[in-house]
C-alpha cells in the first residue's frame, strides 16, 4: 500500500460496530458493493428500512426466503428507488415511526441512468430519506455493460474500444437541486463514510451519498485490490471525499495526496489498453475537477468572509 | 346529500370520504380534475390525507406501492399515456398484494394524439392482475370508489374504477353524496398489514429461485382473483344495505327470451338503455347486459344472463388490431365451453369519444337481427 494512508476505525464507537449484514450474502468474492452496505447500515442501526433496486445490492441482499439484511428490506422496481424510499418515509411518519431511517441502495445505472428522474423529484420535494449510489461504474449485474457512471476511456463488454463519454457528476447534478446533503465517500476510509451516513441520518429531507464500489469482476483486477483501488480512487483526486450542504457549502473531507493516476489505472484491466495521451488526458481531467471542486469550496468561504465582516 | 359533481369531482369526493392517506399524482387529461379537486381539498384543510406532486406516473404508482406495504390506504388517478407509462408498476403492485385503488378515466392512445373516449388504454392493462371496474355515471363512480376500497382490502388485490372521458369524467350530474359517519360505517379507517418491522425484519418482494417459487405466488394471485368474485358480491349486497344502490359484476335489462341483447359497458349504457326502451315500445324482445367488473371476468353472469338469448351484439368503445373488440373476445371465450352459444355480432363504435346514439344502437339492432351470421371481423361505426 506504501505511501496510502488508511483511515483508522474508532473501535470505541460502539453504535457503528453492530453488524446488520450476515454472513452467507451473495456478493462475488471482493465485491466493494456489499462493503459499503455493511458500512452504511452499521452508521445507520437497526431501526432502519432499506430500498433496494435491481442491482448487485439487490442480489447481495439474497434470494427468498432467505435475506442477508438484518433489517426489514424491499426490492422495488429498477427506476424507482427513490419514490419507493419516500412512500415508505411518508408513511413511517403519519405512523409516528419518525425515527426509523429510510435508505435506499442504488447502482449506478439505477441513478445515473433510469432511475436519475424520479431520483431528482425526490429531491426536489426534499423527501425524507437517505438515497446511498453504490458506483461501480458499469452495469454490473447484468455484466459489465457501460453506463454513463462508466469512465471515459474505461472497457466495458459494450464499449469494448473505450466508453467516448465522460462520466456525470452525479453530485453536482444533486447539489444543483440544492439537496440539504450530498457526499462522496469511500469504502476505503469506512470512518468517513459512517460519519457521513449518521450526519445525513440527522438531517431533514433528502441526503445522497455517492460511493464508488470497486468491482473486482468488471474493473478487471484480483480480488484482493477491491480496498487499494478505493483508495488510490481518493488519493489520485479521481474521487475525492467531499460533502455539499444546501447545495452550497462545500467540505473537503480528507485532503488526497494526488497521486499519479496512472497508479490507480494501472492496476485495473478496464484500462489495460489505454496509450499514453490517454492517460495524460484522464490526469487533465482529474487536475481540472481538483481545481473546480477547491473554487466551489473557495467561493464558499469568500462568501463566509464577506458576511463576517 | 344531493349534489352536482362531475365524475371526476365524483371520485375525488370518494377518496376523500374513504380517507386515503396518501395520494402520489401527476396530471393527465382527462384525469387533471381528480388531481386538482384533491388539491384543492388538501389546500382548504379538508382532505384527511396528503398529496405528492410526483414527478410522472410511473413514480406515482412506485410511491403508491411502497406506502401500501407500509401500511397506508393510498389512491392515485391517471389516464392513457399515464396509464401505458405505469404498465411495469402495474403488475408490480397485484404482485405485492397492495390494496391500491386507482382512477382511470378511458383516453385513446396515441398515435394519433387525441383526447377522447376509448377504453384500449385500461383494456390493455387486463392482465396486470388489477380488478377493473367500468362505471356508467357518476354516482356509480362514486360508489365504486368507496366499494373498491373494502374490495381490495378483503382480497389484497389493486382496483381500477374506471370510467370514460368526457362523458363521465366533465360531465356534471345530480348524485347523492353521503355523509362521512355513514362512509364510515361502511368503510372503517384502513388496517393494514405492517410489512416493515423492525422487531420482526424480513425482505419483502425479494428474488424468488426460477419456477418453483414462482409459480406459487403466481397460482395464490390467481386463486385469490377467483375468490375476488365472491367478495365483490358481498360488498355491493352490503352497499345496497347501507346506502340503497347496488351494482352487480353485471346488470341484465330484459335479457330474459330477447330477440337481440346489447352487451355495453361504461357510459355508453345510458344510451343503451335509451334504446332497448325505443325497441320494446316497437315491439321488439331487445335486452341489455351491462358488463361493470371486467377483471374478475364475471362469466358465470354473462352465461346465464345470455342463455335462450336470440343474438347478442357487443358494443366496443375499444379495439384489439388483429382480433376485435375486446369485451366481444371476452364475451366469446366464456361462452365457448357452454351450451349457451348466441350469434355474437361485434361493433367498434364511439371510439375517441365519439357520439354513440340511440339511433345508431337502434339500427345496428335491426342490422343484427336482418343478418344471417356474424361477420368474422368487427362492423366499424363511423
Amino acid at each position: 500500500m506504501g505511501a496510502i494512508k488508511a483511515g483508522v476505525m474508532k473501535m470505541e464507537d460502539e453504535k457503528m460496530m453492530v453488524d446488520l449484514m450476515r454472513s452467507g450474502h451473495m456478493a462475488c468474492p471482493g465485491c466493494g458493493v456489499v462493503i459499503a452496505m455493511r458500512l452504511v447500515l452499521r452508521a445507520l442501526g437497526r431501526k432502519t428500512v432499506a430500498v433496494l433496486i435491481p442491482s448487485c445490492s439487490s442480489i447481495i441482499a439474497a434470494t427468498y426466503p432467505n435475506s442477508s439484511l438484518k433489517v426489514p428490506a424491499f426490492h422495488g422496481t429498477f427506476e424507482s428507488a427513490a419514490p419507493t424510499a419516500a412512500g415508505i418515509s411518508y408513511v413511517l411518519k403519519l405512523q409516528g415511526k419518525d425515527d426509523i431511517s429510510v435508505v435506499a441502495f442504488a447502482g449506478d445505472g439505477g441513478t445515473f441512468d433510469i432511475g436519475l428522474q424520479a431520483l431528482s423529484g425526490t429531491v426536489d420535494r426534499n423527501e425524507h430519506y437517505i438515497y446511498v449510489c453504490l458506483d461501480n461504474e458499469a452495469y454490473m449485474n447484468t455484466g459489465i455493460q457501460a453506463s454513463s457512471a462508466t469512465p471515459e476511456c474505461a472497457w466495458t463488454i459494450t464499449t469494448p474500444l473505450g466508453r467516448s463519454a465522460r462520466k456525470k457528476n452525479i453530485v453536482e447534478i444533486m447539489a444543483a437541486h440544492r439537496i440539504p446533503y450530498a457526499a462522496t465517500a469511500s469504502i476505503g476510509y469506512p470512518q468517513d463514510l459512517m460519519e457521513k451516513v449518521q450526519k445525513a441520518k440527522d438531517i431533514r429531507g433528502t441526503k445522497f451519498i455517492h460511493v464508488l464500489t470497486p468491482c473486482p469482476t468488471g474493473w478487471r483486477m484480483a480480488e484482493n485490490l477491491t480496498i487499494k483501488s478505493a483508495m488510490l480512487s481518493v488519493e489520485t483526486r479521481l474521487f475525492p471525499l467531499y460533502e455539499v450542504s444546501n447545495g452550497r457549502k462545500y467540505a473537503i473531507t480528507y485532503e488526497p495526496q494526488g497521486l499519479p493516476i496512472n497508479e490507480y489505472l494501472q492496476i485495473q484491466g478496464r484500462y489495460r489498453h489505454l496509450q499514453e495521451e490517454q492517460i495524460a488526458h484522464i490526469q487533465a481531467q482529474i487536475d481540472e475537477e481538483w481545481e473546480n471542486l477547491k473554487k466551489r469550496l473557495q467561493i464558499h468561504n469568500d462568501d463566509l468572509i464577506a458576511r463576517e465582516s | 346529500m344531493r349534489e352536482l359533481l362531475s365524475g371526476n369531482y365524483a371520485i375525488a369526493e370518494a377518496v376523500r370520504l374513504a380517507k386515503a392517506q396518501l395520494i402520489p399524482a401527476y396530471p393527465i387529461t382527462p384525469q387533471t380534475p381528480i388531481y386538482e379537486r384533491l388539491s384543492e381539498m388538501e389546500a382548504q384543510g379538508i382532505l384527511p390525507g396528503i398529496m405528492v406532486r410526483v414527478e410522472s406516473e410511473h413514480s406515482a404508482m412506485a410511491m403508491c406501492i411502497s406506502a401500501s406495504l407500509t401500511g397506508a390506504r393510498v389512491f392515485t388517478a391517471t389516464s392513457s399515456q399515464g396509464l401505458a407509462l405505469m404498465h411495469e408498476m402495474l403488475h408490480n403492485a397485484s404482485g405485492n398484494r397492495v390494496p391500491i385503488v386507482m382512477g382511470c378515466v378511458n383516453r385513446v392512445l396515441a398515435v394519433p394524439w387525441s383526447f377522447g373516449s376509448d377504453q384500449t388504454d385500461t383494456l390493455a392493462q387486463r392482465d396486470t392482475g388489477w380488478m377493473q371496474f367500468y362505471c356508467e355515471d357518476n354516482q356509480e363512480a362514486f360508489d365504486t370508489v368507496i366499494q373498491a376500497y373494502k374490495i381490495s382490502e378483503a382480497v389484497m388485490l389493486p382496483s381500477m374504477v374506471i370510467i370514460d372521458a368526457f362523458f363521465n369524467s366533465h360531465f356534471i350530474e345530480p348524485m347523492e353524496v353521503p355523509e362521512q359517519a355513514m362512509i364510515d360505517r361502511f368503510l372503517p379507517q384502513a388496517d393494514l398489514p405492517q410489512r416493515f418491522d423492525i422487531e420482526n425484519p424480513a425482505f419483502v418482494s425479494n428474488v424468488v429461485t426460477a419456477g418453483a417459487q414462482f409459480v406459487p405466488f403466481r397460482k395464490t394471485g390467481f386463486e385469490d382473483m377467483e375468490k375476488a368474485k365472491v367478495v365483490i358480491k358481498e360488498v355491493d349486497k352490503e352497499f345496497k344495505e347501507h346506502f340503497g344502490r347496488g351494482y352487480g359484476m353485471v346488470e341484465s335489462l330484459h335479457t330474459e327470451e330477447a330477440q337481440l341483447v346489447f352487451i355495453t359497458s361504461g357510459s355508453m349504457t345510458s344510451t343503451a338503455r335509451v334504446a332497448v326502451d325505443s325497441l320494446r315500445n316497437k315491439g321488439l324482445r331487445v335486452g341489455l347486459l351491462k358488463i361493470k367488473t371486467f377483471r374478475p371476468f364475471p362469466s358465470e353472469e354473462v352465461r346465464s344472463a345470455l342463455q335462450g338469448v336470440g343474438k347478442v351484439a357487443v358494443i366496443d368503445r375499444n379495439i384489439s388490431l388483429g382480433k376485435e373488440g375486446i369485451f366481444c373476445q371476452e364475451v366469446k371465450s366464456a361462452l365457448y365451453n357452454s351450451k349457451v352459444q348466441p350469434p355474437i355480432y361485434g361493433y367498434i363504435a364511439g371510439l375517441d369519444g365519439l357520439d354513440v346514439t340511440p339511433e345508431i344502437l337502434e339500427g345496428i339492432a335491426m342490422e343484427v337481427m336482418n343478418k344471417e351470421k356474424p361477420d368474422e371481423v368487427p362492423v366499424w361505426v363511423q
